[in-house]
């Protein structure tokens, strides 16, 4: 594990990973898309309405499994100061936050013609509501100090304290019996169990399947950006160095005009 | 355990000879309760519909004013930094923080509760839960805020980022909270929801300390 603390390493395995996932989720999006959308049959109660499900849950899927990431790296960060378990955090929040106002929204819109209403202040709904605050407060407060690193640490923190909610998500529906139906698919010893037909069953693994792995290349293309972020970062300051030891003068200047020092590219 | 008795009485010594600072709390407290009677007119049966959820709203909102007070002033003037390099366990430190700054802000709030619900025409029944409520999820939320208040130490917007943070994590407390007084008013047992909220307190004191000793750690590094 710690052989991928090393951006290097890690990105080898990562850019090795991302034509599979790129791949594999513009394959199921292409086969899963016509067939949630256009040829799967309509439910027997809800109709057409059914269809905001193969977004709904995928979406909701991946609201959890990112924050599940993030709290994974979150963790590696804070116990063996683990950088790229970091950074995948980091990259991760923000596709967490959308996927969470996703579910919210595609929810709202399928409990309005269904329940009759767009929001009720039911176990799941809720604590989905404050999963999506944990988000917007994890990406609010790494982003609140002077000092990137100080940010990073409080960030992690406050993502492990937050992740107390996410069984709370998982559990909601069997705890509180409210609107929200109870989990459709289970995993349990015999197999998997379903209540479900499977001509609905089938659109929604493929979805769920092609909502994932369109998770995983956009993180490392989100990882790519980073490093590439930081390596440029690093040459400026570098530059800047040699530029003030060249020219005493600039030393005392307390800001750099970053637009009259010499390009990267150009040396 | 001198560490802990140490920190605590200088945390009391210190509110107690700046009493305004706890005084505003409950004033704050006071204020935007009275607000509500305006703001959805003087009606009794409308008000004692509401009367448990205004307090507990109003209390955290307080509280979360209050929560600044914790640890703000001894990072700023250096105390902090002489606490984590005491070498004493800082989970301790932070527990005795805590403990003081409950006994400064969320006693006084439970205190002048029963006033407050008297002008919202609160049922006589719901007196006692309301206090008992309070007194069971306040400490609670001085937990929880003491993570949140570790972690936007040095930061441009504190107050504002705070918010953010800590009240989306005081939505269980309020639930139960509100629930508890609901459930006597209408003639239900409460047992249940203080049971729920005394669990919650006990789950935030054996967490909370470690995770704002953890906080503090990165906020003096």
């Amino acid at each position: 594990m710690h052989r991928f603390a090393n951006p290097t390493q890690f990105m080898r395995i990562a850019n090795a990973i991302y034509p599979w996932a790129a791949g594999l989720s513009v394959i199921l999006f292409l086969i899963g898309l016509p067939i949630a959308l256009i040829t799967s049959p309509p439910d027997y109660q809800q109709s057409e309405t059914v269809r905001i499900m193969y977004v709904h849950v995928p979406s909701a899927w991946l609201a959890l499994m990112i924050y599940g990431i993030m709290a994974g790296g979150s963790a590696a960060f804070l116990i063996w100061r683990h950088p790229m378990a970091n950074l995948a955090a980091k990259a991760s929040a923000p596709m967490g936050a959308v996927f969470t106002g996703l579910a919210l929204i595609t929810g709202m819109l399928w409990g309005q013609p269904m329940w009759g209403t767009f929001w009720v202040w039911d176990g799941r709904l809720t604590s989905f509501l404050i999963l999506f605050f944990l988000y917007l407060g994890y990406l609010a407060l790494g982003d609140a100090f002077e000092d990137s690193e100080r940010g990073d640490k409080a960030a992690a923190i406050l993502c492990l304290v937050g992740s107390v909610n996410i069984p709370i998500i998982h559990f909601s529906v069997e705890w509180w019996n409210t609107l929200h139906q109870p989990s459709i698919v289970k995993l349990g010893g015999d197999g998997v169990k379903s209540t479900v037909d499977g001509s609905i069953l089938l659109p929604l693994f493929l979805m769920l399947g092609a909502f994932t792995f369109y998770y995983f290349a956009v993180l490392v293309l989100r990882l790519r950006s980073e490093l590439l972020a930081a390596k440029i970062r690093n040459a400026r300051m570098s530059q800047v160095a040699t530029h003030a030891a060249i020219d005493p003068a600039a030393e005392g200047r307390l800001f750099v005009d970053s637009a009259r020092l010499p390009r990267a590219s150009a040396e | 355990m001198s560490v802990f008795t140490a920190v605590l009485a200088r945390d009391l010594r210190l509110a107690l000879r700046q009493s305004a600072d706890s005084l505003t709390v409950v004033a704050f407290f006071a204020i935007a309760t009275v607000l509500f009677p305006f703001g959805v007119g003087p009606e009794a049966s409308v008000l004692a519909r509401i009367a448990g959820g205004v307090v507990w709203v109003t209390a955290l909102l307080a509280a979360l004013l209050s929560l600044d007070r914790i640890f703000t002033v001894d990072y700023e003037d250096g105390t902090l930094d002489q606490l984590v390099l005491t070498g004493a366990p800082l989970p301790v430190v932070v527990l005795a923080k805590v403990v003081a700054h409950w006994l400064t802000t969320g006693v006084p709030l439970i205190i002048i509760s029963p006033v407050l619900a008297v002008t919202l025409h609160l049922p006589a029944a719901g007196y006692g839960p309301l206090m008992l409520a309070l007194l069971l999820g306040t400490p609670t939320v001085s937990l929880v805020g003491a993570v949140g208040a570790a972690l936007v130490l040095g930061t441009r917007r504190g107050g504002v980022l705070l918010s953010l943070l800590i009240l989306p994590l005081y939505i269980p407390v309020l639930i139960f909270g509100t629930a508890a007084i609901e459930a006597t008013v209408t003639g239900v047992s409460a047992g249940p929801m203080l049971t729920v909220l005394a669990g919650f307190m006990v789950l935030a004191l054996t967490l909370s300390p470690w995770a704002t000793a953890a906080a503090l750690r990165q906020a003096v590094e």
